[in-house]
């Protein structure tokens, strides 16, 4: 009876959990990061592609407050050699000044420029989101989906969730009224849905939103020094990689010590089972 | 040892009847070692050490937490991140808490409901099962705290509609919720006194985990059958029983090893499992989340909760006969609050004369039915609060109830119970053979 009992215990946890994922874009479709699965593990390249785009494009608006720049020329990240690190965060311009008064420098009473050592800039400027954990905030699938286990292998779906609203940007439906602010876009799942695209049971009718974000990426934004392609497609899924490693940038370490702690703990169960076979077989007389 | 006769420590050096007569902890450390255990407890008497486990885990990883955590509104968020980002291994730190709360609360359903099939609860071992209860509801006490700490969305809303059910309460409900709070509404008194009894109630917890363990020491463990451990003689007892080390410590510690490989990885493979994304938004007071949703596992007694809203005949009973005193919210309240209740209850509304769940032929069918509402009420819980799933939750929080009130109380009048084995060591040798049996059957 327990052994059936356990089963549903899982069964019931992973429906409980599942059932958290509400939303009403569209369908997010689960996309093969590197850093998926057990072994996945960040690709440097593409983390260093990701930067180029938040460098230029993101950081206009986006802060990324928690994540130091220093860590940038951390392994199992966009591992940037160290004279790399120092002059990206010298050359780094930030926007909003005001909200960064750690910057200001008393002696010469001038704001002074970012040192590795510093967390990238908050940015107020245009009441955007900071992005330092948007990849663990957001999750396309974080859900039903059979047993809910495959977020062994696919994660929660917080990246897919960041390329898919890149990709997202498509014309508002026809109900839209005329005095709508933002941008329409098919995964974007909250702010406000307007009275006229609503069926009479209050659903929405189409999915999606109405985001205060203007679509920020069209292809070919940026060049990339490595040649890789900058279509739209490729640009979203860097940015999105770039961003789940800001958001858990220890990704790398985690997975090995869970690695060691599961294959440590696997043989000492061997052992202890042996053991206990072994201690007890004097008591058992018979196999049943 | 429940006054089952078994050896019992004498000091034989000098050195040792010197302190023996002190201080007798040697004594009681071989005491608790040898401890006489009935042979034949299953796979679900592991629990216990499981549970041991998570307290030390938690206690352990959340005090290194608690030397980088900032308890204020204004830094505990990012102190989180600190933690994780910039603490040596504080991700992992963070993670194994975090999880491990969950692992708490799995080994403890799972252990309550190994003793409400095999009646643990029932005489001679109330206290046990009372004091049982007693620690279940502060680990709810101590996790709902700690969910608050990272000061989340989910942390500051979940706090704020959990603190809110105690503003329900009739007459002193407001005084109440300002006292708990700290103040009008969920701030930094309140992250500041939920950080100081986070860190205090894990302590209290050990302390009652001493007094269970005594009580059922004092008792005996119950076994698989429900059938007492013989006490006429030592010779007698040592056939029903093994020492506790290294028999139990072993087969204990095999199913530890098992269950800690599972939660590293769950914790190094998809440590946001459990977790809800809307807790890595900082808390804002101005912007509510979509759907407020507590930890898993608060989920049955959230559901039993909102299952009682005033579109229920027996609610507008309630409130009517008290003339509005009793609220659907304050119905709700005590709905949850009761359900816990009937449980800690369970030693005296069970009137069956045989103890084990085992030879209780309609027993087990109602028992698997409540596991079955246990988890129906699980993923009712997280379901948002319309129908069906409003009169689900009401079904299945009525079936909770009449399990402990109704079925319980009348099953022991009308059930005709299997005859369980004389003697521990008939069941044992049932399944293992026993020493008469001289040749092994292969």
């Amino acid at each position: 009876m327990f052994k059936k009992l356990a089963i549903s215990t899982v069964a019931a946890i992973t429906l409980a959990t599942g059932a958290m994922a509400a939303g009403e874009g569209a369908h997010i479709e689960n996309i093969d990061f590197s850093f998926d699965g057990p072994f996945g593990t960040y690709d440097q390249n593409q983390l260093q592609r990701g930067l180029q785009i938040y460098t230029e494009v993101c950081a206009a608006c986006h802060g990324l407050k928690y994540v130091p720049i220093r860590t940038l020329g951390d392994e199992g990240g966009p591992h940037l050699p160290a004279d790399q690190v120092r002059a990206y965060a010298d050359q780094f311009s930030v926007n909003d000044e005001l909200a960064n008064p750690q910057l200001f420098d008393l002696e010469t009473e001038e704001y002074r420029a970012l040192t590795p050592a510093d967390s990238f800039p908050i940015n107020n400027a245009n009441a955007a989101p900071d992005l330092s954990l948007m990849a663990k905030s957001r999750a396309a699938f974080h859900g039903p989906y059979g047993l809910g286990i495959n977020q062994l292998m696919k994660g929660t779906g917080g990246a897919e969730y960041i390329a898919a609203l890149m990709q997202g940007y498509v014309d508002a439906p026809s109900c839209t009224p005329d005095d709508m602010d933002g941008s329409y876009n098919k995964y974007f799942t909250s702010g406000g849905y307007p009275a006229e695209c609503m069926d009479e049971d209050g659903h929405h009718k189409y999915p999606g939103s109405w985001i205060a974000m203007g679509q920020p990426l069209y292809g070919e934004d940026v060049d990339y020094a490595d040649g890789h392609s900058n279509s739209l497609h490729h640009e979203s899924e860097d940015v999105a990689a770039f961003l789940m490693w800001a958001a858990e940038p220890k990704l790398q370490a985690r997975k090995q010590a869970g690695f060691v702690g599961v294959l440590l703990l696997t043989l000492l169960s061997v052992l202890l089972y042996l053991t206990n076979k072994r201690l007890w077989a004097p008591h058992k007389k018979k196999k049943h | 040892m429940g006054g089952i006769p078994h050896d019992h420590y004498e000091p034989k050096t000098k050195g040792e009847k010197w302190l023996d007569s002190r201080l007798p902890i040697v004594g009681l450390m071989y005491t608790t070692l040898t401890a006489p255990t009935p042979k034949n407890l299953n796979w679900m008497w592991i629990w216990g050490i499981v549970l041991t486990f998570c307290l030390a885990l938690q206690i352990v990883t959340g005090i290194v937490l608690a030397m980088h955590y900032t308890p204020h509104v204004d830094n505990a968020f990012a102190s989180v991140e600190h933690i994780t980002r910039n603490v040596n291994g504080g991700y992992m730190l963070r993670y194994l808490h975090a999880n491990g709360a969950s692992l708490f609360f799995v080994a403890v359903y799972a252990h309550i409901f190994r003793g409400l099939y095999y009646g643990s609860y029932k005489s001679p071992r109330e206290v046990t099962w009372i004091i049982g209860m007693l620690i279940y509801l502060l680990m709810m006490a101590t996790g709902f705290m700690g969910y608050v700490l990272p000061w989340g969305q989910m942390s500051f809303w979940g706090a704020t509609v959990i603190t809110g059910l105690f503003g329900a309460i009739p007459f002193i409900g407001d005084t109440l919720q300002t006292f708990l709070l700290g103040g009008p509404a969920v701030d930094n008194a309140t992250l500041n006194r939920f950080f100081s009894l986070h860190y205090l109630l894990p302590f209290v917890i050990a302390g009652l985990v001493i007094v269970h363990i005594w009580a059922f020491h004092t008792t005996g463990n119950n076994n698989p059958t429900g059938v007492e451990v013989r006490r006429g003689s030592k010779e007698e007892a040592e056939k029903d029983t093994l020492p506790f080390w290294p028999y139990f410590v072993i087969k204990d510690l095999f199913a530890l090893a098992v269950i800690l490989a599972v939660f590293f990885a769950i914790v190094g493979f998809m440590p946001n499992y459990l977790g809800h994304p809307d807790n890595y938004i900082e808390a804002n007071p101005l912007s509510t989340p979509a759907h407020i949703v507590p930890e898993w596992y608060f989920l049955p007694f959230y559901a039993i909760l909102r299952a009682f809203t005033a579109e229920v005949w027996v609610v507008q009973i309630a409130t009517f006969v008290t003339g509005g005193i009793v609220t659907a919210k304050f119905f709700g309240v005590l709905a949850m609050f009761g359900a816990i209740a009937v449980m800690a209850l369970v030693p005296w509304l069970d009137t069956s004369s045989v103890r084990s769940g085992r030879f209780r032929p309609m027993f087990k069918w109602w028992f698997a039915l409540l596991v079955i509402d246990f988890f129906a009420l699980m993923w009712l819980g997280a379901m948002p609060a319309e129908e069906p799933y409003a009169s689900f939750s009401l079904i299945a929080s009525a079936y909770w109830f009449a399990y402990f009130l109704v079925i319980l109380p009348l099953l022991g009048v009308i059930e005709k119970p299997d005859t369980p084995p004389a003697t521990i060591e008939d069941d044992f040798a049932a399944h293992y053979g026993s020493d008469a049996d001289k040749q092994p059957a292969e």
